[in-house]
Parts: C-alpha cells; sequence; structure tokens
C-alpha cells in the first residue's frame, strides 16, 4: 500500500535508490549533498548493504565501480568540487560499460564558490566533464516526489545501458521537504543488468549478441573469469591498438544511447498545448516557471513550460516540435547559459530567445520568469 | 616447487604472452611468485579477484587468469575495496607500482591500511616510472638520476612497508625478484593474513632505472638485491653503518587487529535483526 | 486547510527554527495538505542568522520560497528587525515577548509571547524553545488539530526527550493561549493565492 511522508530531495533520493536495489554506497561529505551519504550510512545495514566514507571524492566512485564489478547496484554522491573529481572514474565506467550512478546536488561554484547556495552551473559538465569522447545519461529532477521516482529510473537505465547516469540535481530540490507518496514496489519497474550466466573463463566477455546493444556481464566471483580494462578493448576484454575494434567499440557506445533515445530521454510538458510563448527550464528552476505560467495564463497570455527531464541526451527532438507553434522561448536556468547553447542549437536561430540566467547563489523568482513572459506577450502583440 | 610452465599454464592467460615487460624487468618473476603463492594456498580460482592501476605493474592484471580489473591511475585500492566490501567471501589481491601505490595513489594506500581492509598489495617496486619512460619516483633513492631528476633526485624516498604498518596495515613485509622462496612466502602469508596486508616487491628496471643510474646489467641487478637484501636475524646483528645500503627480506610486521568487512558485518547483522523485529512488531 | 500560509521562522543558529519548519510541515503533511519546507543552510545554521520556510496549501506549492510572508516567527531582535520589513499589513508577526516591535513594522496582528523565557524557565531547558514555538505557532494560527501537532512533534524529537518536549508542547499552547486577543480567529485569506500577489 503507498503511504505519504514528509521526506528531504536527499532522502528521497536515498529511499529511491534503495527500491531501485542499491546495496553499496561509497562517497565523501560534501555541503549539499551530505545528507544522502548520512541516510546511506543509517539505512543500508539494514537493508544488507554496505556504506562506507572513503578518503576522497575519487576513492569514493572508484570503490562504487569495484562494488558493481562485483554485482551490487552502487551509487556515490556529491556536489561541484566532488563532481570535478569524479571525472576521471565517470570515464572508467563509461568505457568499461560498469553500472553506477553518481548524484550531483549542484551548488554555486566555480571551485569552493558559495557551498550551500543554489546553482545549476555542471549541466555542462555532466555531458563533457571526463577527458574523451564519451556518450552520456544524466536526468534532473524538480521536486522531492521526482526525487524518487527518478532515482529509480537512473539505476533501471543504468543497469539497462551498462552506463555510468549522472542524477544532476540542485540544491533546491535537494534540500526541500515536500510530502510525497511512497508508491507501492508493484507500481514500478527495476531493471537489472544482463546476466552471461557463463563459467569458467570467458573470452568473450564483451561480445554483444545480436539484436542487443550491451555485452552481457557476470559479476566476479559468480564462476566466470575475465579481465575488465580502462584501455580500448576487444570483445574478450583485452587492449588492442586496433583502430578498426576501436571505432567498432567506440561506436557502439555512442549508439547504444543515441538509437535507444525514445527510450531514454523524457520531457514534462506543461500547459504546452497551445503555447505561443514556452518557459525552457531543469531541474528546481521549474518550480519558479511552473508558478510564472500558472500566472500568466490567468491573465490571458499562452505560455508552457517545456523541462527536460532527461538533461543528456537533450530532448532536441521534443524541443523541435514546438518549434512551429512558438513565436518565443524563455530560458531560465541557474548558470551562464549552458542549456541555451543547446537551445539555440536545436531552434537554428528560427525563435527569439530571452534569457534568464543566475549565478549569485539567489533563485530565479517567478516573478522574473513572469516579467519575460510579458515581454515576450507584449512583443507578440506589437 | 612446480615447474614454472606448469605455473604458466594453469595460472596465465597463454594466449596473451608474451608479456610487454622489458629484458631483464623482475615484474614477469614476481608476478610468477604471486601464482606460486595463490597456488600454494589452493584458492578456488572463481573466488580470486587482481585488481591493477596504471603502469608496468599493473599489465600483470591482463596475464593473470582469474577474475581481473585493470582500473585508472593510482585508485586499484579503492576499486579493490569496493570489491571486497561488496563480496567479503572474495580473495582480492592488488598489483600496483611504486609510482601507482604511493604517489597518485598515496592516500588510498594509507587509508586502506587504516582500515585494515582486508586485501593484499603487492607492489612491484622498481623505483622508477618506467612505462612513460624513466622519471624518478616516490622510492627513487636521494641523488639517483631521472629523466625529471636530470641534477640528481633531493626528494627522499618511502619506505612503503614502515609507512603502510604506521598507517595501520595488519601484515608488512619485503620480497625480491631476486629472492624467490622468500617472496613466495611472505605474499602467501599476506594472502593468509586476515586484514590489509602489504608487500613491498622490489624489482629491477634495467631499461630505465639501472641505465639512468648506472646499475649495470639485469643480472647485476639481481646480484645486488642477493647481496643486499638479509633476513631480520642478520639485520638485527649489524650496527647503523653496517646496515646503510641492506634491507630486509621476509616478513616485517604483525599484527591481528580485526579486519574492516568483519567489523562491518556485524553491524549489518545487528542492524538488520533490529529493523527486521521493528518491522515485526 | 483552506487556501495558502507562509510561515517564515527565524533566529539564530542553535535555536531550532528549522525544526520548528519541519515540524510545521510534517503536521501539514500528517493532515493531508500540501506543503514545501526550506531553509537557508549555511554555516549560519551554526550560530548566526538562520531561517526556514513553510508553506502549508490547499493546492500545489511550486516555488519554495514564499514571496509574501502571511507569518513571521522571530525569536532574536536583529531577525525580526530584518525579515519584518518584507511584512505586509495582513500578515501576523509572533515574536518573543523580550523582542521590541519595530515601529515600521507593517503588520497589524503581532503576538508577543515568552517562548525563550518559558523554555528556560518554565520548562527548564533552553532548547525546548522550538518546541514551545511551534505548539504556539500552531495554537494561534488554528492550522492543525492538536493530536496531529502532537504527532508531529514526537516524530522529530530526539529519543528520550518526549516527556521534556511533551511539556513543552503544553507550554506553548498555554501561552499562545494567553495571548489570544480573539481578534484573530483564522487568519487565512478564503481564497488561494498562487504567486502571493
Amino acid at each position: 500500500m503507498s503511504r505519504s511522508v514528509l521526506m528531504q530531495g536527499n532522502e528521497a533520493c536515498v529511499e529511491g535508490a534503495l527500491a531501485a536495489g542499491m546495496r553499496f554506497f561509497a562517497g565523501y561529505p560534501i555541503t549539499p549533498s551530505t545528507e544522502i551519504a548520512e541516510a546511506c550510512a543509517v539505512r543500508l545495514p539494514q537493508v544488507g548493504g554496505v556504506f562506507i566514507q572513503m578518503e576522497d571524492e575519487i576513492a569514493g566512485l572508484a570503490a562504487v565501480i569495484g562494488a558493481s564489478v562485483a554485482g551490487k547496484k552502487a551509487m556515490t554522491a556529491t556536489s561541484g568540487p566532488g563532481f570535478s573529481l569524479k571525472q576521471e572514474n565517470i570515464g572508467y565506467a563509461s568505457l568499461a560499460e560498469i553500472p553506477c550512478v553518481i548524484v550531483d546536488v549542484q551548488r554555486c561554484g566555480p571551485s569552493t564558490g558559495m557551498p550551500t547556495s543554489p546553482a545549476q552551473g555542471d549541466l555542462m559538465q555532466a555531458r563533457w566533464g571526463t577527458h574523451g569522447d564519451h556518450p552520456v545519461i544524466a536526468v534532473s529532477p524538480s521536486g522531492v516526489q521526482e526525487v524518487y521516482s527518478l532515482a529509480i529510473r537512473c539505476f533501471n537505465l543504468s543497469e539497462k545501458y551498462r552506463t555510468p547516469v549522472i542524477f544532476l540535481m540542485d540544491e533546491i530540490v535537494g534540500h526541500m521537504r515536500e510530502g510525497i507518496v511512497i508508491p507501492d514496489p508493484d507500481s514500478y519497474e527495476v531493471i537489472n543488468r544482463p546476466l552471461s550466466g557463463v563459467s569458467g573463463i570467458n573470452k568473450t566477455c564483451f561480445h554483444v549478441d545480436p539484436g542487443e546493444w550491451v555485452p552481457r556481464m557476470a559479476p566476479f566471483g559468480d564462476g566466470e573469469r575475465y579481465n575488465i580494462t580502462g584501455l580500448i578493448h576487444d570483445e574478450s576484454g583485452f587492449p588492442t591498438n586496433d583502430h578498426d575494434t576501436a571505432r567498432k567499440l567506440m561506436e557502439r557506445l555512442f549508439q547504444k544511447i543515441s538509437c535507444n533515445y525514445d527510450d531514454i530521454v523524457q520531457v514534462e510538458n506543461d500547459m504546452m498545448e497551445d503555447a505561443e510563448i514556452a518557459v525552457v527550464c531543469f531541474g528546481g528552476t521549474a518550480r519558479a516557471a511552473k508558478e510564472a505560467i500558472r500566472e500568466a495564463r490567468s491573465h490571458g497570455i499562452r505560455a508552457g513550460m517545456f523541462r527536460p527531464v532527461t538533461v543528456w541526451p537533450f530532448p532536441e527532438k521534443e524541443l523541435r516540435g514546438w518549434i512551429p507553434q512558438l513565436k518565443k522561448i524563455i530560458m531560465a536556468e541557474h548558470n551562464a547559459g549552458q542549456m541555451l547553447r543547446e537551445v539555440q542549437r536545436v531552434t537554428e536561430g528560427r525563435l527569439p530567445i530571452s534569457f534568464i540566467g543566475k549565478i549569485d547563489g539567489t533563485l530565479i523568482r517567478p516573478d522574473e520568469i513572469l516579467q519575460k513572459i510579458n515581454e515576450a506577450n507584449n512583443e507578440k502583440m506589437q | 616447487m612446480k615447474k614454472c610452465s606448469d605455473l604458466v599454464f594453469r595460472y596465465m592467460r597463454v594466449d596473451h604472452l608474451p608479456q610487454i615487460w622489458c629484458p631483464g624487468c623482475g615484474n614477469g618473476i614476481l608476478m610468477r611468485y604471486v601464482a606460486a603463492a595463490i597456488d600454494d594456498l589452493k584458492l578456488e580460482r572463481e573466488k580470486v579477484v587482481i585488481v591493477s592501476g596504471i603502469g608496468c605493474s599493473s599489465r600483470a592484471a591482463g596475464y593473470l587468469d582469474f577474475n581481473t580489473i585493470h582500473t585508472t591511475h593510482g585508485r586499484a585500492i579503492p576499486f579493490a575495496t569496493g570489491i571486497k566490501l561488496a563480496r567479503p567471501e572474495l580473495e582480492v589481491i592488488v598489483i600496483t607500482g611504486d609510482g601507482d601505490c604511493t604517489a597518485i595513489g598515496g592516500n588510498h594506500l594509507i587509508h586502506a591500511a587504516r582500515r585494515n581492509m582486508e586485501l593484499t598489495v603487492i607492489v612491484f617496486n622498481n623505483n622508477i616510472y618506467g612505462m612513460t619512460g624513466g622519471q624518478y619516483s616516490p622510492t627513487t633513492p636521494t641523488g639517483e638520476y631521472g629523466t625529471t631528476a636530470p641534477y640528481g633526485n633531493i626528494d627522499r624516498q618511502f619506505d612503503i612497508p614502515l609507512l603502510a604498518a604506521a598507517a595501520g596495515a595488519s601484515y608488512t613485509a619485503r620480497g625480491s625478484a631476486y629472492h624467490t622462496q622468500q617472496t613466495i612466502k611472505v605474499i602467501r602469508d599476506g594472502i593468509a593474513n586476515p586484514g590489509f596486508s602489504l608487500i613491498d616487491c622490489l624489482s629491477p628496471c634495467p631499461t630505465y632505472y639501472g641505465r639512468k643510474n648506472k646499475k649495470g646489467s639485469a643480472v647485476d641487478m639481481m646480484k645486488y638485491q642477493r647481496d643486499h637484501g638479509i633476513t631480520q636475524t642478520q639485520w638485527d646483528k649489524l650496527s647503523e653503518e653496517e646496515r646503510k645500503d641492506k634491507f630486509i627480506i621476509g616478513q616485517l610486521t604483525k599484527n591481528d587487529y580485526p579486519g574492516y568487512t568483519a567489523i562491518y558485518r556485524q553491524i549489518i547483522e545487528k542492524k538488520r535483526e533490529n529493523t527486521e523485529n521493528k518491522d515485526r512488531k | 486547510m483552506k487556501g495558502r500560509c507562509a510561515i517564515r521562522l527565524s533566529g539564530s543558529g542553535g535555536q531550532g527554527v528549522v525544526l520548528i519548519s519541519v515540524i510545521l510541515a510534517e503536521a501539514a503533511v500528517l493532515n493531508g495538505d500540501k506543503t514545501v519546507q526550506s531553509q537557508s543552510y549555511g554555516p549560519e545554521v551554526r550560530g548566526g542568522m538562520c531561517q526556514a520556510f513553510t508553506i502549508i496549501s490547499d493546492e500545489d506549492i511550486w516555488f519554495s520560497k514564499p514571496e509574501k510572508t502571511d507569518v513571521l516567527l522571530a525569536l532574536t531582535q536583529a531577525s525580526l528587525n530584518k525579515f519584518c520589513r518584507d511584512l505586509s499589513r495582513d500578515s501576523v508577526v509572533i515574536a518573543d515577548s523580550g523582542l521590541s516591535i519595530p515601529g515600521s513594522c507593517p503588520a497589524s496582528t503581532v503576538f508577543s509571547i515568552p517562548i525563550l523565557e518559558t523554555a528556560a524557565k518554565v520548562v527548564g531547558r533552553a532548547m525546548t524553545a522550538n518546541v514551545v514555538a511551534a505548539a504556539a505557532i500552531n495554537t494561534l494560527l488554528h492550522l492543525f488539530p492538536d493530536d496531529i501537532m502532537r504527532k508531529a512533534v514526537r516524530r522529530h524529537i530526539p529519543a528520550g526527550t518526549e516527556e521534556l518536549d511533551m511539556k513543552a508542547y503544553e507550554e506553548g499552547v498555554r501561552i499562545a493561549g494567553m495571548a489570544e486577543t480573539g481578534s484573530v480567529s483564522r487568519f487565512l485569506p478564503e481564497t488561494n493565492c498562487l504567486c502571493g500577489h
């Protein structure tokens, strides 16, 4: 039976992850994500799982990847400065195809910045932070209920596509409390990684069967012997400098995400059906946007909100679909214009875009968005 | 004692041989000692995990026929920590180098030792960064040369077992490529020790360390190990002056502090029970 | 609950104003209302000025910070001086009786009640001021039934302090009862105001 409880965003992240089957957490204390580590320290032993506070951020993700290799669903959580340090092993998990979830509760940067103030300045770092070309999945919640459900989704995507998934939260959502309904376990899907079931030596541990996107995986200790490396490797899991093999591996890594775009990408369209003015935003910023478009609607302005829930890959198909009916886009985000670049790329100059970006640690207020909506509406009249 | 070829066919991925190490390198010899120690202990092959970082030493993981994972530079120990915590029944062995383990990974080393995490860390210590072409490492002796120490190294060198023991490792030892029986024994004892074990294994690098520092041929470097490695008993009889260019081969420190996963297991059992009891009420 | 109520809780770090806001939010959830609770996080929660917000409504609440404060709780002079500037004539101020109400305070309803003194001298522990305040706020504003409020308090107090905190609760109800003027029976506006305009 479902029940309603008061929960903080960071706590909901842990409860959602546990519901998805998380049984391992390794991390390092950092504001504003620390409550995630604290809740994991309490909750994991209660369900037979393991929590460890590591010596640094890098070790946090390294241990998470190790635990995942040994068959556990594993998560780490951090914020800006720590997210920078995680990048090395995000690349490793991406190339070695190890499922894991990295939570980044964004705060004001750069550097130590303003640790307790909200920001969304890690959007591009989530996409491009680790070196080398690589695909990425990043998901961004706008409220506590959604933190719970999207934490489950992050694990599902990670397991299904054997890829690190970045749960891009922000301080707004991480630290707020709301009443949420804990869903009945039968009401959501929990996906587990595809298993190989080979025993003894596996010389094709990175072979992908026809019709599948990822190699089947064997937890260390389950009876199969194979090699994992962060070097470009062939289907036997051993390093190679063969360019043909390298190209095929990299193509598959990209395609397992791009060819499953529809399965991975989610958006929220709020009052978009007849909208002429769209507020585009993500994460906690959506809360101000929703209030602003409702106020605008009460004055007869056809405003809506388009929110990428999956921020990477960027939902370009969905955004492109709205272009013909729109007169203007208002991009609102707590950074200096990171998603703005994606919106400009997708709209290709076909629509005027006005921008609200804050990087001073204060929140974008509904009245600030409303003002832009009103301006857009007045321009339309002229 | 098993013939070398038996161990190779039994424990190594022969289709990936010959290995990439230079002629005269000690790493291949030390890798065989690891296989011999595992063979002596009759460990179930699927329960053994070899974790390595980056560098010459870390290629060993690819040649050993167990579950093997070649990780990022310096991070072998935290990867191994995750594996061990997730499945404490596995025997997790880290093969690392002096740069990997004590420079970029130095913090991980001291904290795994502090926790007494049940890992066996085997350092193939060649006193140099070999993979990148001969830069000085944390174990390059003061005054010696590397491509980045053209005027002589002014850093002091780490004594890796001393560092690990001070940080809390429950077993530390030193071996060398030359000292076959002694090194196999300390690796074996290290794996059998329930807590954190560190075995510093001296590995001659004639290509870079040797050539940069006029140490002679690979054979000369092995002879150096033979002539300067002594037992604890011999060490105890020497004066401070006589000890100067000598090093102890064999066990260095040991205590029976409990391992981390063993203690954490008790927390899980207690909390699980409490939670289940509460649920029943 | 009908309508919308945005409560700003302010004081200095260590007085437990964040906990007051959490208790009110907990009671809202138990009562079946919508709520969003947030706080000004930072070093100030360990001393210095501290504030937290609880918004309670019968409709969805989006923006997490109130643009208009319906109720201000102030436990220090500095926080009262600072935040009473943002109030309107319709706002309610609940201030510790040790504080002097600035002449510029626009709120027409002001309750001055001995929260800190009651906690320290009557309950006997200064740290129970947050429970005294939570009970007083609920009593003055008629937000939630008493049993729901008590349940919310119990969920957020440390184990072993139930007796003390329930005494603090009773005292909070008592001092609110003494302060009640009768002029405010139910202050909440009947209409739902989304943006606080």
